[in-house]
């Protein structure tokens, strides 16, 4: 059984401090993942867990063991990175047996294991390929491949479809998660695309700054989001905020209670709904409407100049530049703290 | 467009005619050198033999039987080799370390190393003759000429080597790291056979620096350690009678050399290039 506890892990460059202690605890077989804007430490904290990154301060414990001090391939991790990073002069058996061989494992042992991942992931014609003679998808596989031969307790993957084109993208995130449920392992992801998030994960967790803003389940970060930035952050397109002065006059009686001027009110575009001026939460004037069959994006402006997107089933019938009231159900309403940001 | 296609077909042939007078300029001497090593010590200095002389070959026969050619040529080949392996052996890992485990001095690092090319030799040419001579005791070894040649080019090697490293993606010596791989197996299995060009390109290049070295090898050896270049200095006459024997005695100097840069061209030219072609 490997979890995997983090306590009050710090990383300073000389003088520059970039994670401000962290505190985690993954349990054995969860797909957690790692998100948040570029520079937020994601990267950073994987790497301090693959052991490629000094630890500053502070413990990371694998299982039961402080692994602070143990060398990245004695960790029981496996890490499959962004740029894929195959041994460009080896083929694709000789990139997956290379870990085996330096732990000294059997020939026999290096050859069932190696076979046997190429067979979970189709590669079992490319064994004597060259990576420079195999498609992106190929190399990713390829790159997991010489993960799973490792059979590691936890699996470290930074950005893995990054490099990947939009379809095959889909498809390998796809085989990603039929992976997880095949093997159980605990798997620890990087990406800064919510969408991999939403999809994979047990448990998300949003960082910003090299600090942790909120961690829990892709539905629960939805649905209640601790402050703005996760608001924004978890939901495309992002979650419209308005203060007390940039609501329609009727707001306080749909929602049901009047917005004091230290909150803002976080309305998900998908949630608004065109209505009549009477039951508007929000009314604004209508800038650009974008039509992608199933849904519209209706890019509105308030007279108070805040710009917010709602998404429609069919796109309005108003034309450019007409006013159009938008309501929502009280409950799908999210209140924060104007200048903390908290939830409130 | 009219006018560019003209420029662009003036340019397909101007440019190889430059090309091609630029590298006659340089080829001028090498020529000349050849030409006069057939000519007899009087037929080189006088003008109406210019181009009409009687070919000879009295020259070469001197040198051999004058000079012993081939041990100036094997203690060239022992002390470039040497010396380029030993650059090498130490330049690896020094490029390998900063390339791939730079500090916040890394850069001074390598500037300081390129500095001690700016030490005008001649300033250390007494302390170094006396050491060596009178305290050493190694003037005119092998070893002495093995190490001065290396320790000259040491910087250049760690500079090109560096280079080629950089160009190296961190993840895959990551990788190898994940896999469990130790240092020396990081530039064993996977640096030395992923910068196999540049290590060769250097390697030859720092060949041909330490064959043609000469104002150490002159002045450091007598007759042990002597290479090619000091058999040219001993045939250089104050009166410069005897420039059929000279030209003999280089011409035999820089053919192996000249040979090895033949064959070796593709690799050179991405040596000195730096690696900015790719």
């Amino acid at each position: 059984m490997a979890g995997l506890t983090l306590r009050d892990v710090k990383k300073r460059y000389g003088e520059t401090q970039v994670m401000h202690g962290v505190d985690l605890d993954i349990e054995h077989g969860e797909f957690v993942v790692f998100v948040g804007p570029s520079g937020c430490g994601k990267s950073t904290l994987l790497r301090m867990i693959a052991g490629l990154e000094e630890i500053s301060d502070g413990t990371v414990s694998i299982g039961d063991t402080v692994v602070n001090d143990v060398a990245a391939s004695k960790r029981g991790v496996a890490m499959v990175f962004q740029t894929y990073a195959l041994y460009p002069h080896m083929t694709v058996y000789k990139n997956m047996a290379f870990g085996l061989k330096q732990a000294k494992t059997d020939p026999a042992e290096i050859d069932k294991r190696v076979k046997a991942a190429a067979e979970i992931l189709q590669l079992g014609d490319y064994l004597d390929r060259s990576p420079r003679n195999l498609s992106g998808g190929q190399r990713q596989r390829v790159a997991i491949g010489r993960a799973i031969v490792r059979d590691p307790e936890v699996f470290l993957f930074d950005e893995p479809l990054s490099n990947l084109d939009a379809a095959l993208r889909v498809q390998t995130r796809l085989e990603i998660a039929r992976l997880h449920e095949r093997l159980g392992n605990t798997m620890i992801y990087v990406t800064h695309d919510q969408v991999e998030a939403m999809t994979l994960a047990d448990k998300i967790v949003v960082l910003r700054d090299g600090r942790i803003e909120q961690v829990g389940s892709p539905i629960e970060l939805y649905e209640r989001p601790q402050n703005a930035f996760v608001a924004q952050f978890i939901g495309s397109p992002k979650m419209n905020f308005f203060g007390p002065g940039d609501l329609a006059v009727n707001a306080a009686a749909v929602l049901g209670k009047e917005l004091p001027t230290s909150q803002q009110v976080g309305l998900r575009p998908e949630h608004m709904v065109i209505s009549d001026a009477a039951n508007g939460v929000v009314e604004g004037k209508m800038e650009l409407v974008e039509n992608l069959g199933e849904y519209a994006m209706v890019h509105m402006i308030t007279e108070t100049g805040v710009e917010f997107i709602a998404k429609t089933e069919k796109p309005p019938a108003a034309k450019k530049g007409e006013v159009i009231s938008f309501t929502i159900k009280p409950e799908l309403a999210h209140y924060f703290d104007a200048e903390t940001g908290l939830r409130s | 467009m009219a006018a560019v296609t003209e420029r662009s077909n003036f340019g397909k042939i101007a440019w190889p005619i430059v090309a091609w007078i630029v590298a006659l300029i340089f080829f001028f001497p090498i020529f000349w050198l050849v030409f006069t090593s057939f000519k007899t010590d009087a037929d080189a200095v006088k003008p109406e033999h210019l181009f009409r002389f009687t070919p000879t070959l009295e020259n070469y026969t001197n040198m051999t039987q004058n000079y012993d050619y081939w041990k100036f040529a094997i203690n060239s080949v022992i002390t470039s080799t040497f010396a380029t392996l030993f650059a090498l052996a130490v330049g690896v890992p020094a490029a390998y370390a900063m390339a791939f485990n730079p500090s916040r001095h890394t850069k001074d690092i390598l500037m300081w190393m390129l500095s001690t090319k700016m030490l005008p030799a001649a300033a250390v040419l007494y302390p170094m003759t006396f050491l060596t001579k009178n305290f050493l005791g190694i003037f005119d070894t092998h070893f002495l000429v093995i190490v001065v040649l290396c320790l000259i080019n040491l910087p250049i090697v760690i500079w090109m080597l560096f280079t080629y490293f950089k160009e190296i993606p961190k993840e895959i010596i990551e990788a190898g790291k994940m896999d469990g791989v130790s240092t020396w197996g990081e530039i064993k299995d996977i640096l030395i056979p992923l910068a196999w060009g540049g290590i060769a390109s250097t390697a030859l290049l720092t060949f041909i620096f330490c064959w043609n070295e000469a104002y150490w090898t002159v002045r450091l050896t007598t007759i042990d350690a002597a290479t090619l270049s000091k058999l040219i200095e001993g045939n250089r006459a104050p009166e410069g009678l005897f420039f059929g024997r000279l030209s003999a005695v280089s011409t035999a100097a820089i053919a192996p050399i000249v040979i090895l840069g033949w064959f070796c061209q593709k690799q050179l030219v991405q040596g000195l290039t730096f690696g900015a072609v790719k």
